[in-house]
């Protein structure tokens, strides 16, 4: 059987699964953009306890590895009576693990802010929230949008783990269509080319333009 | 189904467990040693005097660094017997790994490379000191402290990923909970215990990483807020 046979056989389910992980990739991270500004702010609060409840969260998720997470999420929940659908709890966990890194980059970003932007807030006389809204976090962008983009990267990647917890996604698919016709390396290798397309021509193309977009924002001119 | 937390069944799989921890620091240390090494040939790879081998490790590179380790797993245990080679679950394990985080490696030793200050290449050049000469008294003692903190995260890292050697049935901690699980049809406490232990071991590595971090700067001179 030729390749161009087996795409012709198979490359619909194939894209059907592509178009899946595209979705857990967007949902994932507009719930990781959100969760790592949220708790990037708590971990630079002044208040301990805030404080505290960052940093217990980010080491928690930081510390356990998200497949168990994921598996946590899936397989465990339920005895607690909150039965989340597969894709759901992937892209919970997924977002949960990441935004704990993530939180991390938006804290290095926020203590990176030249002194001075901050002591201008205080000089004149900005309430916090103005201070915060206004001032520092319109300037974190340009700064933490590249570690960001590598840690999006990542979770692309991640998201393959989502098919163990049965998302109909394309690993799901490469499995699928592996367990139906051994032919491994065209289905395994096709899934691995269309990983590496969505990484390379589209995702990180899209990072870059954020960044250029963020750096033009703040007047920083970036090649 | 009850969310009642049974101490007396924790008890009973926890030996289970450990034992199969051990398995999982193995599989650990033995992929990042390969990968350690795997890593300085794509460095080599990309740095000899021929433009075209270059381009093509740099591309290769790239490639195993932009797709998920579980498929990379999947294709090198499965490929393998379509040509009729067959890897056990454990060397398929250690090869992927060892060239999935020797890429990244290899960027981090880029990283510390590069980190040397230009001016000491120019001093070699300027000294007349032969290559060999300059990476091995002059780059490499200046280059490996500023590597020492993104190795030990990677460390960190295939730990954390060794899981997804269950998927292929390496015996690992995670694979053992999912056994034990299924034997009792109880997966509260496999799964939770699995989290718990891998905070138990990865918060004092972070701790650790984080220490020889500062002490390293501090050594280098570096001040560190």
């Amino acid at each position: 059987m030729s390749y161009f046979s087996f795409l012709a056989e198979h490359g619909s389910t194939l894209l059907l699964g592509t178009v899946t992980t595209v979705k857990v990739l967007i949902c994932a991270t507009i719930l990781y953009a959100i969760i790592s500004i949220i708790f990037g702010l708590m971990r630079v609060s002044n208040n301990s306890v805030v404080q505290g409840i960052a940093t217990v969260y980010i080491e928690f998720f930081r510390g356990t590895s998200l497949m168990v997470q994921l598996f946590w999420f899936y397989y465990v929940l339920p005895f607690f009576g909150l039965s989340l659908e597969a894709f759901t709890s992937g892209v919970v966990a997924i977002g949960l693990n990441f935004g704990a890194y993530g939180a991390e980059i938006v804290r290095g970003g926020i203590l990176a802010v030249p002194k001075g932007q901050w002591e201008g807030a205080y000089a004149l006389n900005l309430s916090p929230a103005k201070r915060m809204s206004r001032i520092i976090i319109p300037q974190i962008f340009p700064i933490i949008l590249p570690p960001a983009a590598n840690l999006t990267v990542e979770l692309l990647k991640a998201t393959a783990l989502v098919a163990l917890v049965t998302v109909v996604d394309l690993t799901f698919e490469a499995k699928q269509i592996n367990a139906i016709t051994w032919l491994s390396a065209q289905c395994f290798g096709t899934a691995l080319i269309i990983y590496y397309i969505i990484s390379r021509f589209f995702l990180v193309p899209f990072l870059r333009w954020l960044e250029v977009l963020a750096a033009r924002k703040v007047g920083k001119e970036k090649i | 189904m009850n969310a009642e937390w049974r101490w007396d069944f924790t008890y009973q799989i926890l030996p289970k467990l450990l034992w199969a921890t051990l398995n999982t620091i193995m599989a650990a240390g033995i992929g990042y040693a390969i990968a350690v090494v795997v890593g300085l040939i794509f460095l080599v790879g990309q740095r000899t005097p021929y433009k075209f081998i270059n381009i093509i490790v740099r591309e290769v590179v790239e490639f195993i660094r932009s797709t998920p380790l579980l498929i990379q797993l999947f294709f090198v245990y499965f490929v393998g017997p379509q040509f009729g080679l067959i890897l056990s679950a454990w060397v398929t394990a250690m090869i992927t790994i060892g060239l999935h985080f020797g890429t990244y490696l290899s960027e981090v030793y880029r990283g510390a490379l590069e980190g040397v200050p230009r001016s000491q290449w120019e001093a070699c050049r300027a000294l007349n000191f032969s290559t060999i000469y300059t990476y091995k008294k002059i780059i490499f003692p200046q280059a490996f402290p500023i590597a020492i903190p993104g190795m030990g995260n990677y460390l960190v890292g295939i730990f954390k990923d060794t899981p997804l050697l269950s998927t292929i049935g390496v015996a690992e901690l995670f694979h053992a909970a999912t056994a034990v699980g299924g034997e009792h049809y109880r997966y509260l406490e496999p799964y939770t215990m699995v989290g718990v232990i891998f905070l138990v071991l990865s918060i004092p590595a972070a701790i650790g990483i984080r220490k020889l971090e500062r002490s390293v700067n501090k050594a280098q001179g570096k001040v560190r807020n």
